[in-house]
């Protein structure tokens, strides 16, 4: 049931590394085959509660796919996945959601014909329940305008509240994705390459809202990236997926010094943290 | 008033929103009350043209509640007009019921049937929407048309009059200028009510799954059950106008339920304009008055409502009243 | 037992009658992503253009075959370069309105043109009268006929898409068309040949139907429902698909018209609600196959 190459090493870690008997997500030989090709296969893993995991591996290595089963976009082939100490097998997306999980997609999945507010308040809405409320008026229901101005604020996208979401720039849309996200009071967050075609401050603004979520709230993050500043710098531990298995899992000292994963993956990686 | 652009300039000036806004109010008041003086103003035969329009229109907008809301088009909406049409007629000619208790029972039987129609079609993408809706309303017009025992089959329902109205009000129905103000009212009040049920969180959560319905679902709704909701309920709204239609044509016919029938909302709505409340409202008094001209005319009013639609739908796609505002607003 | 081979037979010649057609439907909707509304009017002008030629012009009957079918498809690379070019890229929403508004078009111009009664086409001479077959039953020489269309069609299109070079292209179109590009392919000629290929085989099945049925201007309606069908219980944008729901088809009129012709009408829609309960996108499923 435990991996045996996991370490939890505590020396090198600028916080308290959660426990390893607090497992939020259990995912068991995890597999998805389209036709003769498998995406995804043989996938063991243990997501500790309030660790931050990255996700790592070139494009094609089923980090995506990965993702999609997690969240129910997919139906996988064979496998298990327990979140929380539900089985979450094959459930659609919806009722995953429902039970704490949220995602960020790598292509922008927003509602671009509404204003940034009605995104988030569409996911509010959502999680509080009201989305059957036919006779209020949607845009003086107070709580949750409030709730979605509170969000926007921590994202410093309340200057572009009033805006429609289609008119706004690239970097600012998936700030916009991550409030969304969040809207629903995750408890385990998946994000896609969130950090994607970001400006340098963009990805400031990224990294500080999930240190100080973590600092603040209940949420364990996933997040694929490229980006291995953002990577190392977040990343109690990280996956290396190759090929849609799983080529290493450990810390990231342990990771960068992995020769598999040094040869592989990490050989321009590294020039470019070093310069 | 718009279905998404709320803010349909690229900054949002407050000023300039509550100006609009208070123009809209005080154009729709002006228009209230010309309504209600319409059959003194203007010609006898005007009255039955403002009835029709007040009619389609409403059925316009119970349409575009699935197509500008929530992104579904749907090729089969007059079955539930048509069929709230037939529970009036058959009510009035068998019972002799007041008129409210009819539109009533056909409000509910569309609802119904909308609710076991959209239960098969909703499942699926639009494009098998698309075509499901037009089945679907073929067959309940193919039931309709065949089922002589019941339904009269192409003759229809008739023979009927509408002697009382409920709630102890005594009207003489039988009169163009009264029924023609009983349906102004009982429009107004259901047009009021859509618009507070389009301004709901239910109205935001249609809004969004029409832009991205995939989204919707990762925020925990079941999209599916939303779209039936509001499949059911545009199914009502038709079915109350089509239970107008009724009296007013003094027949509950076939046609009610065909396809070409179907067409009409449709076409209405990208007339006027899909992206805003009162779009099928403007789309119906164009379609309606344009009908009334060309068919003066010619045979070809079909062919003239396929050329038009093809137009609009090429070069015009936000309609007469998306035009208009967007063409007000590069202006600025 | 004669009673039930002639049934059957029946099925067969209606099914693969509308297997023409609908896998016409099929094709143009798995390439381009497109349901042409109009697709049963292209039809109904197929028979229409078929009534002309024979009773009106004195065509030999098979030329009008080769020829009514062609100006069709002429047609429809007109309506795909004059009109549909605008809607291919954008919703899904705005092509099928167009094709909607194209069907309203089509409907009333054969309306003007040739007026509301029926007409009626006799079918050649050399395919006039009954046959004797196996069993003693007498069965028309014609339906025979369209039964021999029929499966030479199917081979036909078979063979175009399996094995030649534009059946082929066809098929990379409809699973990746940025793709398709890429590897330039013309796509703009592709997709103005689909849709006349599309139009052709419809009008095809209109001029082969036009001896066996009566031409009247509701004729485009009744056999869009039943391509509709025939689709949604086969799968959409599949080839054995198409044929699978025209033969279900068929034999539910055939069977149904023999020995429940009460509530004929509603088995097809009945079969319809079936299927999409237990395979909601087909038997053959979603775009199982070109």
């Amino acid at each position: 049931m435990m991996d045996d190459d996991r370490h939890v090493d505590t020396s090198t870690a600028a916080r308290a590394q959660p426990t390893s008997d607090d497992v939020i997500l259990q995912v068991s030989n995890l597999g998805k085959q389209f036709g003769g090709v498998a995406a995804v296969s043989g996938v063991d893993l243990d997501v500790y509660r309030h660790e931050t995991l990255a996700i790592i591996g070139p494009n094609g290595a089923g980090k995506t796919t990965f993702y999609n089963l997690l969240s129910g976009r997919m139906q996988p082939t064979s496998g298990r996945i327990v979140f929380d100490g539900r089985d979450i097998t094959g459930l659609p997306p919806h009722r995953i959601s429902r039970l704490g999980v949220s995602r960020s997609f790598q292509i922008n999945n927003i509602f671009e014909d509404m204003t940034v507010r009605e995104n988030v308040e569409v996911a509010v809405t959502a999680f509080r329940g009201d989305s059957h409320r036919w006779a209020n008026v949607a845009s003086r229901n107070v709580p949750i305008q409030d709730e979605a101005d509170g969000l926007l604020a921590r994202l410093s996208l309340s200057t572009l509240a009033d805006r429609r979401a289609g008119t706004i720039s690239y970097g600012d849309k998936r700030l916009v994705e991550i409030a969304v996200v969040l809207a629903t009071r995750p408890h385990l967050v998946l994000l896609d390459e969130p950090t994607a075609g970001m400006t340098p401050d963009e990805t400031h603004r990224v990294t500080d809202l999930i240190m100080s979520l973590r600092a603040s709230g209940d949420y364990t993050f996933l997040i694929t990236e490229h980006d291995m500043n953002v990577v190392f710098g977040l990343a109690d531990r990280i996956l290396v997926m190759h090929r849609g298995q799983k080529l290493v899992l450990g810390t990231p000292q342990e990771v960068r010094t992995h020769p598999e994963v040094r040869r592989a993956y990490l050989g321009d990686a590294e020039e470019e943290i070093a310069t | 008033m718009s279905t998404d652009n709320q803010t349909m300039t690229v900054s949002s000036r407050p000023s300039r929103k509550s100006s609009l806004r208070r123009i809209t109010v005080l154009v729709l008041t002006v228009m209230l009350v010309l309504l209600i003086a319409l059959p003194w103003l203007v010609p006898y035969f005007y009255i039955f043209i403002a009835t029709e329009i007040l009619i389609l229109g409403l059925f316009a907008a119970s349409f575009n509640l699935i197509f500008g809301y929530t992104g579904m088009l749907s090729f089969g909406h007059a079955a539930f007009f048509g069929m709230g049409s037939y529970v009036v007629a058959m009510l009035l000619q068998s019972f002799q019921w007041p008129l409210l208790a009819c539109l009533l029972a056909a409000v509910m039987v569309a609802a119904l049937l909308a609710w076991v129609i959209g239960f098969f079609c909703v499942r699926l993408n639009e494009v098998y929407f698309a075509m499901l809706t037009l089945a679907f309303g073929m067959m309940v017009f193919a039931v309709a048309h065949q089922w002589r025992s019941v339904t009269n089959g192409s003759d229809g329902i008739a023979g009927f009059s509408v002697t009382s109205f409920g709630l102890g009000l005594e009207l003489t129905l039988g009169n163009p200028s009264v029924y023609y103000h009983v349906v102004l009212v009982l429009v107004v009040l259901a047009v009021a009510l859509l618009y507070l049920i389009c301004r709901s969180s239910f109205g935001l959560t249609l809004r969004a799954i029409r832009q991205n319905p995939e989204r919707v679902a990762f925020c925990g709704l079941n999209v599916r059950r939303y779209r039936l909701a509001a499949f059911t309920v545009a199914g009502a709204f038709a079915g109350l106008a089509g239970g107008l239609m009724a009296p007013f044509l003094r027949i509950a016919s076939p046609e009610l339920l065909h396809w070409s029938m179907s067409a009409e909302p449709v076409l209405m709505t990208i007339l006027g304009g899909s992206g805003y409340f009162l779009g099928p409202f403007v789309g119906a008094g164009v379609f309606v008055l344009l009908e009334t001209w060309v068919t003066s005319m010619t045979q070809a009013w079909m062919l003239v409502l396929g050329i038009i639609l093809a137009l609009m739908v090429m070069f015009f796609r936000r309609g007469l009243l998306g035009t208009i505002l967007h063409w007000l607003q590069e202006r600025k | 037992m004669g009673s039930l081979s002639l049934a059957l037979l029946n099925s067969l010649d209606i099914g693969l009658l509308l297997f023409i057609i609908a896998v016409g439907l099929s094709i143009v909707f798995g390439v381009l992503s497109v349901i042409n509304f109009a697709h049963g009017a292209l039809y109904m002008l197929g028979a229409y253009l078929a009534f002309s030629c024979i009773n009106g012009l004195g065509m030999p009957f098979w030329l009008t075959v080769l020829v009514a079918p062609l100006a069709v498809a002429a047609l429809a690379v007109l309506i795909d370069r004059l009109m549909m070019r605008f809607v291919y890229q954008r919703e899904p929403a705005d092509s099928l309105l167009l094709t909607f508004a194209l069907l309203l078009i089509l409907n009333e111009s054969v309306r003007l043109t040739w007026g509301t009664g029926i007409h009626v086409v006799e079918p050649p001479a050399l395919l006039q009268g009954t046959i004797t077959l196996f069993g003693g039953i007498q069965y028309p020489l014609y339906n025979l006929f369209v039964i021999a269309i029929g499966g030479v069609a199917l081979v036909g299109l078979w063979l175009l898409f399996n094995k030649t070079r534009v059946g082929k292209i066809m098929r990379a179109a409809a699973l990746d068309r940025d793709m398709a590009q890429v590897l330039c392919i013309n796509t703009r000629l592709v997709v103005t040949g689909v849709f006349a290929f599309g139009a052709w085989l419809a009008a095809l099945g209109g001029v082969v139907a036009a001896p066996m049925r009566s031409i009247d201007p509701g004729m485009g309606d009744k056999i869009i429902i039943e391509s509709f069908i025939i689709v949604v219980i086969g799968g959409l944008g599949s080839f054995p698909g198409a044929l699978l729901g025209a033969l279900i088809l068929g034999l539910i009129h055939g069977l149904g018209g023999r020995y429940l012709p009460q509530i004929n009408l509603m088995l097809p829609f009945v079969g319809m609600a079936i299927v999409l309960l237990l395979k909601p996108h087909g038997l053959m499923g979603r775009r199982a196959s070109l």
